[in-house]
């Protein structure tokens, strides 16, 4: 059922909402750009909906609230371990559509690959998602091109037009609430994104050649290996593990999980000094060939949902989108020679 | 022809070695100037210079080959260059009242470069409005970064734009990336310990490096905006030399009040004999000795705690024999 908000009658639901739940959404970060006298918006706590940036893109996803940047897993003595604690409150994570399928990667490599991670179950547990309507795109996105523009799988929805909040809610404990606060009750759809300024043609067929295109060694020059792009992305999955000594006598620590991206020197190491990937190209390869090529056929769908962060952060300007139309293009060919 | 040269200087026109010809010299405080104005320079130069136009060094125009005798025109199409940058003046259509103090030059800074921690142009203008005109040879220049792009250091104020790094270490992912910047770039204050970059405060300079490398917003600017205080740099023939640093971490109101109170310092102890009325500051400093300017120069400022004022202060240069 949906429910059309004021503001005020959308402060009294967020009070209620807030008892419940720590929530978290786009939001302007002042000062906090890169550059001096710029803002960042990305995700943080909100204490109330006119907080929540409705018509920038959040410069990172919202991945991080259920894979933390750094996350304790245990601490440990000499002969002892204890299994670090579990955020309590329950969380509530507004996010658009794109980012919502994002989830849906997350859940595919940790929950459905065979094994269960505890850890990230334990706060996938807790969430609740609240999707944000999306009426227009932004200059990078793709999500259209990507099947992911649209989606019906969340908790709650929200769309923002003049001063009215629309939320559609599908969980049954408060729609009595919205009901109570709501101006009026009606049909609510969230918008969605049909036409995008960016098109991303994904390969149909990928020629085992295509490991050694000239198509990436463009990259081996202009990537810097930041890893910006991994660590805004919505879909990057990889960590590494840091066993960290307090320093007091280097006997007892923590056990640590941080991201950890494939652009990054170190990703590739190897017992013994080797280094899998020592070029920038060979690290764009891997990359762009996991979103849009391994992962699909391993799950049978593409891992990229076309959010365009990556396109959006990058300092050298190198786009995602255009290196992947490209290999399209490059696989098109070779598959016709042949 | 009867012309009084040391009221021309004053009003920024030039005794130029073409007998008879002045050129003008036009202020751009902060050196950065909306493009508007740019035919009203190309008029003056087609129709009373000869054509031409200089960029100077401090980052303002000179337009040369002008007879003395069209100064008064020159100086009323300057008006709405002079009111369009809302620099001090004392007469309508009279042209610059002064031009002992120099234009105020700026880097770029952050209203386009990356690396500026402040917008160079607006302090600049700030500064402008606060000490001119002027007849005091006083050379003043703001540069956004450490990179010191303005070479602030080779004047009498040099402002060095500066950011206090905040850490924050659930965002910390061990690239390493801000401790390369720093070790490469900077002057080494960041230190990999138990997988999280360490700063030394007292090598940092506040450049931003780390913030401008890392991937992941753990490393963000300060709120508060700092800056680098140099003193006293010159060029010239006696005793050139770079400036030192003065104040390190020091706000922008206390840097406009020792530049004003300078002013006075300078007014009290110029030598009397100085030719034209011109004299670097440094030469006074080194005939009063340091503690007289510093008693002078830091009236009325009251520095943060975070401040760090360097004592005691010394100078270098070149001296020739």
């Amino acid at each position: 059922m949906g429910y059309c908000f004021t503001e005020d009658g959308m402060m009294s639901v967020w009070s209620e909402l807030e008892k419940r739940y720590d929530i978290y959404a786009p939001k302007r970060f002042a000062g906090k750009g890169r550059f001096s006298d710029t803002d960042c918006v990305r995700y943080g706590q909100v204490h109330s909906a006119t907080e929540i940036v409705f018509d920038k893109k959040a410069e990172y996803s919202a991945k991080e609230f259920l894979l933390p940047n750094a996350e304790t897993l245990f601490y440990f003595t000499e002969d002892q371990i204890l299994e670090s604690a579990c955020k309590e409150k329950e969380m509530l994570v507004f996010l658009r559509s794109c980012d919502l399928h994002a989830i849906k990667r997350l859940d595919a490599v940790y929950l459905e690959q065979g094994f269960i991670d505890s850890y990230y179950k334990r706060l996938r547990d807790k969430v609740k998602f609240v999707l944000m309507g999306c009426p227009k795109a932004f200059d990078t996105c793709f999500c259209v091109d990507m099947g992911t523009n649209k989606s019906t799988d969340y908790d709650m929805s929200i769309d923002k037009v003049n001063d009215k909040y629309y939320m559609d809610c599908k969980i049954e404990e408060w729609t009595e609430l919205f009901a109570q606060s709501a101006e009026r009750v009606q049909d609510v759809q969230p918008a969605y994104v049909t036409e995008t300024k960016t098109h991303v043609n994904l390969p149909v067929q990928m020629p085992n050649t295509m490991l050694q295109s000239d198509l990436w060694r463009e990259y081996d020059g202009r990537c810097i290996a930041c890893g910006r792009c991994n660590f805004v992305c919505p879909t990057c999955t990889c960590f590494t593990m840091q066993d960290m000594y307090y320093t007091e006598n280097g006997k007892a620590g923590e056990r640590r999980r941080v991201w950890a991206s494939c652009m990054v020197d170190g990703y590739a190491d190897v017992a013994g000094g080797g280094t899998y990937r020592k070029k920038h190209g060979e690290r764009m390869r891997y990359k762009v060939l996991h979103k849009v090529w391994d992962f699909q056929k391993k799950h049978g769908y593409p891992m990229c949902v076309g959010c365009g962060r990556c396109d959006d952060i990058c300092p050298e300007y190198i786009s995602f989108s255009h290196c992947v139309n490209g290999l399209k293009k490059a696989c098109k060919e070779v598959m016709e020679n042949e | 022809m009867d012309i009084n040269t040391k009221k021309l200087k004053k009003n920024a026109f030039r005794v130029t070695k073409v007998r008879n010809k002045t050129a003008s010299r036009i202020r751009v405080p902060g050196g950065h100037l909306e493009a508007k104005y740019l035919p009203v320079l190309q008029h003056i130069a087609e129709a009373y210079g000869d054509g031409t136009l200089h960029i100077t060094n401090r980052q303002g125009f000179e337009i040369p080959g002008i007879d003395f005798e069209k100064m008064v025109e020159v100086n009323a199409l300057l008006e709405s260059i002079i009111t369009g940058m809302d620099i001090n003046r004392e007469e309508e259509n009279g042209g610059y009242p002064a031009a002992g103090t120099r234009n105020i030059s700026a880097c770029v800074g952050n209203r386009v470069c990356p690396y500026a921690c402040y917008d160079t142009t607006a302090f600049a203008q700030r500064i402008e409005k606060a000490v001119f005109p002027n007849d005091l040879h006083f050379k003043i220049a703001l540069t956004g970064c450490s990179n010191d792009c303005a070479k602030v250091r080779m004047h009498d104020f040099g402002i060095i734009g500066m950011t206090e790094p905040q850490f924050e270490p659930d965002r910390c992912v061990t690239c390493g990336a801000c401790v390369k910047a720093c070790t490469k770039k900077s002057t080494g204050a960041l230190t990999m310990v138990n997988f999280r970059p360490q700063r030394d405060a007292q090598k940092c300079i506040g450049c931003g490096e780390c913030v401008l490398a890392c991937p992941n917003m753990a490393w963000t600017r300060s709120k508060e905006k700092y800056y680098r205080l140099t003193l006293l740099g010159r060029s010239g023939k006696k005793n050139p030399r770079l400036g030192e640093n003065f104040v390190k971490w020091i706000d922008a109101d206390s840097i406009v009040q020792i530049i004003l109170n300078t002013y006075e310092y300078v007014e009290k102890y110029i030598d009397p004999e100085a030719p034209g009325g011109k004299e670097h500051i440094g030469y006074i400093v080194d005939r009063t000795g340091f503690e007289e300017f510093y008693k002078w120069a830091m009236k009325g400022v009251h520095l943060s705690e975070k401040a760090e004022i360097t004592s005691p202060m010394y100078w270098s240069g070149i001296r020739y024999k």
